[in-house]
């Protein structure tokens, strides 16, 4: 719906298809109707308060690159496994199609985007995810991607950040998709032997094998605000056991409660909590860089 | 029984009837009909090797889930001479729909995983349909550590619909105990070896199936998610299932076209629950073949290969657009 929201598009060198502007429909541009309390706001109000309902703290869903934006240092970011693309290695209905229509909508060449940057002067890889494109589902490439940021991470000794929101694997790639759930994690497993620091922030929603591998497994996972945390998502749960489901199932405060993340962070609060973080680290590692 | 009879299998049954009816009514005049006989159960041997050299996909499908299909502990009974089982996560509880425990064969030590499905509604009840909770998944992951300090080799039977998704499931983290188990199964100094005896639904399967050889019984299917859900969800419609099955590659003969599986083991003539003996042979077989080959391996290129194996999966290209470049030259230029 939004592109470069925060006006900061030269954070991130990823090149933008033009066609992309024509989706943005007209009414859109003027205001928005908060999800979940109802609320009329100004765009340009919604956007100065990071896409956060500015009535009821509602955290609108963003897109990779207006999280780099919000997240990273300006001009920081260096993308890496770049000019890699999706295939379509069972010759899946429609698959080609969806990869060619996501890439329009979003600017993106799959849903994630993987770089090096720094933050509050802090170097570190990042990776964040879009759900947007196809759902921030996994097939090869998002596993691919984040396999090589990871890898990146052992190469440089960086802190490894990776911003994830996703509805799981990608079905159009079967089992291949699936398999990158061993693929990723079994690289986590790398980094954790290493020594280096894994900052997992889970974004609304994280579910499926995204959450079930690699998203899991950090050293240290914020849940932003009000993100929808998941293996089964709810529709499922629902549909198995036909009961209705607790109030706040399954969302960040939730998982908080049952000892599944480490800290809930607001938007506007995240990229300090992430540098208060790096700080912290930073002064316990002798060697660095 | 009768229930359990699959729709593609009738021909034969009639034929075993005719056959039946054959058998009774020479015993009842003292005709001898030995030629006529021979001819029928030859007739049903063919049909049978016939049927089942063309099943489609839903069909191997209905195999994999039959409630008769032999189940981890089936396989325990015919494979193992000594077996006993180990119980509890020491966190939580003790999930039976995940079967763990050591034993011998052939005066080999072995550690054992496997979901647990039952034959009956009620012990499907008890086992919840194969269906871990975390609580399976951290008892497993504890074995797992426990057969890697005493060096023994880890066997995983992969037989489950999927990972329970429920509340205390989710409240347990469920996620966090599958992707535990992938990061931890990456690494461990003893020989994996995976086989999917019946269902590979998604990650609940993946969730014990990170190993060294990956081998899938003839009839079994392994999916990132069920034929079910996944036309649910990419079309709306969960009558669409069969071609979502053919659409997602999940048989043995697929997989190991597609590079992803190391080897088939076949089954019995008109599968495994047709004669659990015999499946459990071949299994045992396949079992200390590739055993063998691992033993070969220090644990360093042990570690190191599983690594590779997983690390080299994944289909992608170079090319930008999957679509004729062409095409989008010329849209452009408009």
């Amino acid at each position: 719906m939004f592109k470069d929201l925060f006006g900061k598009s030269k954070y991130v060198t990823v090149k933008t298809r033009d066609k992309s502007k024509k989706d943005i429909s007209p009414d859109s541009q003027l205001w928005t109707k908060c999800k979940q309390c109802k609320e009329i706001i100004f765009n340009k109000k919604l956007i100065e308060n990071l896409m956060v309902c500015p009535k009821c703290n509602y955290h609108f869903r963003i897109s990779a690159k207006d999280r780099l934006a919000i997240t990273i240092d300006e001009d920081s970011f260096q993308e890496i496994a770049g000019e890699i693309y999706s295939q379509d290695p069972l010759n899946f209905p429609n698959y080609k199609d969806k990869l060619e229509k996501a890439k329009v909508k979003t600017g993106l060449d799959e849903a994630v985007i993987a770089g090096e940057a720094s933050i509050e002067g802090f170097p570190v890889v990042i990776a964040v995810m879009d759900f947007n494109f196809m759902g921030g589902s996994m097939g090869s490439v998002v596993g691919e991607k984040i396999t090589r940021a990871i890898e990146k991470s052992l190469e440089t000794r960086k802190p490894l950040i990776l911003v994830t929101t996703a509805g799981g694997a990608r079905m159009q790639e079967g089992l291949i998709s699936l398999m990158q759930m061993a693929k990723t994690s079994a690289a986590v497993k790398k980094l954790d032997s290493a020594g280096i620091l894994y900052i997992c922030i889970m974004t609304d929603p994280t579910s499926g094998g995204v959450t079930a591998s690699f998203a899991s497994l950090a050293d240290i996972i914020i849940a932003e605000k009000g993100a929808l945390i998941a293996f089964a998502g709810p529709r499922v749960i629902k549909q198995t056991i036909s009961a209705d489901l607790p109030e706040g199932f399954q969302r960040a405060e939730f998982l908080l409660e049952h000892g599944m993340v480490d800290c809930v962070v607001e938007r506007y609060q995240m990229k300090d909590e992430l540098a208060s973080i790096l700080r912290i680290h930073q002064s316990g590692v002798r060697i660095y860089g | 029984m009768g229930n359990n009879i699959l729709n593609f299998e009738k021909p034969l049954l009639e034929l075993a009837d005719k056959i039946k009816e054959l058998q009774s009514f020479m015993d009842d005049k003292g005709l001898d009909l030995s030629e006529e006989l021979a001819r029928l159960k030859e007739r049903a041997k063919n049909l049978q090797e016939e049927i089942y050299a063309d099943l489609n996909t839903m069909q191997i499908l209905q195999i994999a889930r039959h409630p008769n299909r032999p189940t981890a502990r089936d396989y325990v009974k015919c494979i193992f001479d000594e077996f006993i089982e180990l119980h509890g996560d020491r966190r939580f509880g003790d999930d039976k729909a995940m079967l763990g425990g050591i034993g011998l064969i052939d005066n080999k030590a072995f550690t054992l995983l496997g979901h647990q499905k039952g034959k009956t509604t009620k012990e499907n009840l008890e086992r919840n349909f194969g269906m871990a909770h975390p609580e399976g998944y951290r008892k497993a992951l504890r074995l797992m550590k426990q057969a890697e300090k005493f060096n023994r080799p880890i066997i995983s039977l992969i037989n489950t619909p999927g990972a329970y998704p429920g509340i205390g499931a989710e409240e347990r983290g469920q996620a966090e105990a599958i992707a535990r188990n992938l990061m931890e199964m990456s690494s461990l100094k003893v020989p994996i070896i995976v086989i999917v005896v019946g269902e590979g639904g998604s990650g609940g399967a993946l969730g014990i199936g990170l190993g060294d050889r990956i081998m899938m019984l003839e009839y079994s299917y392994y999916s990132v998610s069920s034929p079910e859900a996944c036309a649910a969800i990419l079309w709306k419609n969960s009558e669409k299932a069969s071609e979502a099955a053919e659409a997602l590659q999940i048989t043995s003969k697929s997989l190991s076209t597609l590079g992803l599986i190391d080897r088939i083991i076949k089954e019995p003539a008109g599968g495994a629950h047709k004669d659990p003996e015999v499946a459990g042979r071949l299994i045992k077989e396949a079992i200390f073949e590739n055993l063998h080959e691992l033993n070969n391996l220090s644990t360093k290129e042990l570690i190191e290969r599983r690594y590779n194996k997983f690390r080299q999966i994944g289909e992608f290209t170079k090319n930008e657009s999957l679509i004729n470049q062409e095409d989008i030259l010329k849209e452009e230029a408009e």
